[in-house]
């Protein structure tokens, strides 16, 4: 580890303050940031540690829940107003880690978690995303648990949050801060793909915090679910998961759609072609296969991955089967 | 090898004439085989408690004044020579109190490879940081001691090093093209051939021939390595290590830094689990270097990384097993064959031909190991090498013949059982298996079990049974002595360097002993851990326990005579000579006639002594030499194969052994678990990612290698037949090891019956099942 200031923010303004400082980061549980500092892929000057700020959820009126950044994995999932009205977000995140880890997590943190591409991790390898234009040894090398979907020739890794796929389907706003001014951004916007650049993963301005974030009034997310499915039983990342939320007509139609899908490219992956395949079409595994189809045709395996593109497609179709049969 | 061979024969038929009578071959059984005293009962561990408060002390934890910690720097490159090294930005951290490479490294004579003499410890022959020279990806290159341990992890990443690459050896699949036949498989032949098998199999009715793969795993026992070193003022060398070979490694060490034995002193009290792993590595001997450079005491702690970079784990293999069988199942040709990765500097071909050396009755056997050499650490012991993936190919060959012939599995192995060991054609000492096999499949449910593949399913999960052989040899290892010293209280300290690994060893030689010389066991302790003890044999090979109680019992047979001689004229045992006599109820008694007793410490007490000892060695295993001695067991698996994701999940898993005498159930179960949690592992989960590319292992850490969490162990449910065997002291066999093998075919078999797939490639990850 190299060594670094530390100092603790007591609100927004002092933390973004800070954390305009070239070589600053925000630290939140620091379970991913402090594992790469010690393997020093990460060497911050200064760590401006947010986790005292914004650890309320709160309900609003019209509906939509207000998480802040600060809030810990555990107590998002443990939280009534999350297990009853967003399922999908209280199962996501109990499949993630450990509960250690999931006590010690942020949300901010969650979201903002890096890639475990073991390439990246370590600096004997070539990595585009660690050292820009140095090559990406995983394209030739162990990717089997890398994209299926988005990937560039520079970097195919994956991101890794269960959290943010549930978020991706549910439709959250990340709410933002700096010292230049406060600005919210679709979940589904904040993480890029790879393209030419891997080592810029998310569309932050230089010192911008995240301070909360917003879910949607979305009364038909009481029937949504998550799907992890991993090489052991538990504390293991997603080869493939499945965020879905479905709200089905009384004449067995899908009236709405939300579907998400995690482990499968360089951002939580929201399947808009999925959806919009479904919208509006009988909620019958045909048209659930035909909808993981459209989302998977551009999909593209490497030496190891493959079958991702068959276990996506499977998953998808298991977890709109499971809906659509609660609801009928 | 041949040297070690040779030396081994020699000292055996020396040691005939030393041997007791009762372990000669034909001799009677250890009279404590038929009594039930402290052995047989649930002790609980002994060292639980100091465990459980943190007062257990292990050698990453032992305090040494004026003490500094040391990092390492591993190479990335597997093969070439270090071009430029540049140190000074660590050698100005601030803390930083020394810097050591190959240019300042004490010059060491190169570690003798464990097997190339029986006090070798060396888990590879290569010197260790002389020259610029670089042998494996992740060969320490520099060791950094600062006042923190911070300070030296941060100062280690601060070396700057480019290396002038040479063409590596790192592809197990381009090197099994040069695969050659080791001089011998741990002392046995490479190559066993009876018959001609492969003509035999193709005339055979019934045929099986198939490639099985095992990978690359590596160990991850919850205590990293560690060491704590200091050298003393007059020269002498304080070692608190932790390690499965307390005296070989002090006898490996002597060599390497020109000491005397006499002047080394090695510690291990506890060690946080062994498996195989905690030999003599790199580690040790740079602290120990670095800690005569500095002058001070060294404290170095391998991260998980330098665990999987600095000490070996189970090496990968390529095994074919053909089947040759008549229409009634019986096997005219048993072909069991493959390659193993290995280094030019070690000694470990991972012996999975073993088993069917000694498990089947054939006409014919073919039986050959090869190795390939590959540049990467050296690949070492993990519990039951060779038998653990040995026993997964032949066993899933044995059910692939079962199912293409319409036989129950179990039937067929009933078909195949021998009279005598097929290979060596010696008698059992003990053999059980079949009886294991009943009690297994009736308590498990075997019989509720569809031979039809895919014919249960519930929602998404199919549902299989799978049945295999656990097998493992019995060994107790030459050497070793114990000293029991008696005191007037009537109490008992045992004493011999052996090692606790969390098996239990101390809390079963407690009871052991204490049945030994007729105490209670409250009146017993047993001293391990030390070199300076008597010297203990290593803690491998599922030996220690029958080790030890060898040489327990040699140094009762000495103390009792040596209590006689004391006893006066006075006494109820007068005039009575050591083959009257029994230890019991706290002393001495005639065999028959129990008012002629008298008590240790009526009779210390009468000769006005405070104690009296004795010492002996254990006499050589000859046992061996004329049984074979095996431990086997049954292992049934139910899995949950997802009929759309391909997770595999165990739902039950019953282990039944027979293994002898079990001295403590409670210990014992907790091995026979631990081995078949370690065997699901070895079935779905662990792979160390071996870049073939680079030779570098890219999955270094607990997050990426996968062992079983909770969530996929099920209960586990462990029996025994508890069947003395006639020919082993306490009528005891190892038990730290068989409960790994069979594992990985009892998943695979349950796996294909569940889904008609075979998986001949290990770990079962649902990607092969899709
Ligand atoms: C062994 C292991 C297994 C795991 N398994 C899973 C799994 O199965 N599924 C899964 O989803 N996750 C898993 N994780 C990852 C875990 O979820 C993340 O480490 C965790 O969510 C990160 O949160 P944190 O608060 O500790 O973040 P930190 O480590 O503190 O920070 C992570 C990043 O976020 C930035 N950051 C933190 N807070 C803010 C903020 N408010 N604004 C802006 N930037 C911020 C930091 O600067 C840093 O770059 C696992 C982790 C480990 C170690
Ligand atoms: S996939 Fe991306 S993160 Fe992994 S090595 Fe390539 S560039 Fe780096």
């Amino acid at each position: 580890m190299t060594p670094f200031s530390y100092a603790r923010a007591g609100d927004a303004a002092t933390a973004t303050g800070l954390g305009m400082a070239e070589g600053a980061k925000y630290l939140g549980g620091g379970t991913n940031l402090v594992d790469l500092m010690r393997e020093t892929i990460e060497r911050p000057d200064r760590l401006v540690d947010v986790t005292g700020l914004s650890r309320m959820i709160a309900e609003r009126d019209d509906g939509s829940l207000m998480i802040g950044a600060a809030v810990r994995n555990t107590a998002v999932a443990e939280h009534q107003a999350v297990r009853e009205r967003y399922p999908v977000l209280a199962r996501a995140i109990l499949s993630g880690a450990s509960g250690q880890i999931r006590n010690m997590a942020t949300v901010g943190g969650n979201i903002l978690q890096r890639t475990r591409c073991a390439y990246f991790y370590d600096d004997a390898a070539r990595c585009n995303k660690r050292v820009p234009g140095a090559g990406c040894d995983a394209i030739d090398g162990f990717n089997r648990t890398h994209a299926i979907l988005g990937a560039s020739p520079a970097c195919v890794a994956t991101h890794p949050s269960d959290m943010c796929v549930a978020l991706a389907a549910l439709g959250a706003v990340v709410h933002l801060e700096n010292t230049a001014g406060a600005r919210t951004l679709p979940l589904v916007d904040l993480h890029r793909l790879p393209m030419g650049r891997p080592e810029v993963e998310t569309l932050l301005e230089p010192g911008e915090l995240i301070t909360a974030i917003e879910l949607p009034p979305l009364p038909w997310a009481v029937r949504s679910t998550y799907r992890k499915v991993r090489d052991r039983a538990s504390y293991a990342f997603a080869l493939v998961s499945v965020a879905a939320v479905l709200d089905r007509s009384g004449d067995g139609m899908v009236r709405d759609v939300r579907l998400a899908l995690g482990g499968v490219a360089h951002k939580p992956w929201r399947a808009f072609a999925a959806e919009a395949a479904l919208r509006g079409r009988p909620a019958s595994e045909a048209c659930f296969r035909a909808a993981a189809e459209a989302e998977l045709a551009d999909a593209a395996p490497l030496r190891d991955n493959g079958f991702k593109i068959e276990l996506a497609r499977r998953t998808i179709v298991a977890v709109l089967n499971e809906l659509a049969g609660e609801t009928a | 090898m041949t040297t070690i061979r040779d030396a081994a024969q020699k000292l055996m038929q020396t040691a005939i004439g030393l041997a007791p009578e009762r372990w000669l071959p034909g001799g009677t059984p250890d009279p404590l085989i038929g009594r039930h005293g402290a052995i047989g009962s649930s002790v609980p561990r002994i060292d639980g408690p100091r465990k459980v408060k943190g007062e257990a002390r292990f050698a990453a934890e032992v305090p040494a004044g004026n003490m500094v910690y040391a990092a390492l720097v591993y190479s990335t490159i597997a093969r070439g020579r270090i071009a430029t090294l540049d140190t000074d930005a660590t050698q100005a951290v601030p803390g930083v109190v020394l810097v050591m490479t190959y240019r300042n490294a004490p010059r060491m004579a190169p570690p003798a490879l464990f097997m190339s003499d029986p006090r070798a410890a060396g888990a590879s022959s290569l010197p260790v940081m002389q020259d610029d020279t670089i042998h494996w990806n992740g060969e320490p290159i520099a060791v950094i001691l600062a006042e923190t341990q911070e300070q030296a992890d941060h100062a280690a990443t601060l070396v700057r090093v480019t290396y002038t690459k040479e063409t590596a050896s790192t592809s197990f699949d381009a090197a099994t093209a040069q695969a050659h036949r080791p001089d011998s498989v741990l002392g046995e032949p490479a190559v066993i051939e009876i018959g001609n098998a492969e003509a035999a199999l193709a005339e055979a009715a019934h045929q099986i021939d198939r490639t099985y793969h095992t990978p690359r795993h590596s160990h991850a026992a919850i205590e990293p390595h560690a060491a704590t070193v200091w050298w003393e003022a007059d020269g002498r060398l304080v070692v608190h290590d932790a390690t499965q070979m307390l005296n070989g490694t002090r006898w490996t060490l002597a060599g390497i830094f020109g000491l005397k034995e006499e002047q080394i002193r090695i510690l291990s009290p506890f060690v946080g689990g062994g498996f195989g792993g905690k030999t003599l590595w790199n580690h040790q001997i740079l602290a120990i270097a670095a800690s005569r450079l500095s002058g001070r005491p060294v404290r170095v702690s391998l991260s998980r990384e330098g665990v999987f970079r600095v000490s070996g784990g189970r090496t990968t293999t390529r095994q074919r097993v053909a089947l040759g069988a008549r229409a009634d199942g019986t096997l005219s040709a048993l072909i069991h064959t493959g390659i193993a990765a290995m280094t030019a500097y070690n000694n470990c071909p991972e012996q999975f031909s073993f088993p069917a050396r000694h498990l089947y009755a054939a006409d014919s056997f073919k039986l050959e190991q090869k190795v390939a050499d590959l540049d990467m650490v050296a690949n070492t012991f993990m519990r039951a090498p060779g038998e653990s993936i040995g026993t997964f190919a032949l066993e899933s060959a044995i059910d692939e013949l079962a199912d293409s012939m319409g036989l129950d599995p179990i039937e067929l192995r009933r078909r195949i059982e021998p009279v005598k060991d097929p290979t060596s054609g010696h008698a059992f000492s003990a053999r059980h298996l079949l009886d294991a096999y009943a009690r297994g499949a009736e308590r498990f449910g075997w019989s509720a079990r569809n031979p039809t593949p895919r014919a249960r399913r519930e929602g998404e999960w199919l549902i299989g049974m799978g049945v295999a052989t656990a097998t493992y040899p019995y060994y107790r290892m030459p050497g070793g002595a114990a000293r029991i010293t008696l005191t007037r209280e009537g109490q008992a300290r045992v004493a011999m360097a052996s090692h606790e690994m969390g098996m239990g060893t101390a809390t079963v030689q407690v009871q052991a002993a204490a049945d030994r010389l007729g105490l209670p066991i409250a009146h017993v302790t047993f001293a391990y851990g030390d070199t300076a003890l008597p010297p203990g044999t290593i803690a491998g090979g599922s030996s220690q326990t029958a080790s030890i109680a060898a040489a327990v019992t040699a140094a009762s047979e000495k103390l009792v005579p040596a209590l006689l001689k004391l006893v006066g004229n006075d006494s109820p045992l007068a005039g009575l000579r050591a083959g009257d006599v029994e230890a019991r109820d706290g002393g001495l008694g005639h065999r028959s006639l129990p008012e002629r007793f008298e008590s240790y410490a009526s009779i210390l007490s009468r000769a006005n002594r405070d104690e009296i000892s004795a010492e002996a060695e254990a006499p050589m295993p000859l046992e061996v030499q004329k049984y074979a001695m095996h431990s086997y067991g049954a292992q049934f698996c139910e899995v949950r194969v997802n009929a759309v994701t391909g997770e595999t999940r165990i739902s039950r898993f019953l282990g039944s052994f027979d293994a002898g005498r079990v001295l403590n159930p409670r210990t014992a179960a907790s091995q026979f678990r631990g081995g078949i949690i370690m065997g699901l592992g070895l079935a779905l989960t662990e792979e160390t990612l071996f870049d073939a590319r680079t030779g570098r292992i890219m999955n270094p850490s607990l997050a990426d290698y996968h062992v079983p969490v909770h969530l996929d162990v099920p209960q586990i449910d462990v029996i025994w037949t508890d069947s003395p065997d006639p020919h082993a002291p306490l009528g005891a066999h190892g038990i730290g090891e068989i409960g790994i093998t069979g594992v990985g075919a009892a998943v695979a078999n349950a796996v294909y019956n569940a889904t008609g797939r075979r998986i001949r490639d290990l770990p079962i990850t649902l990607d092969k099942l899709l």
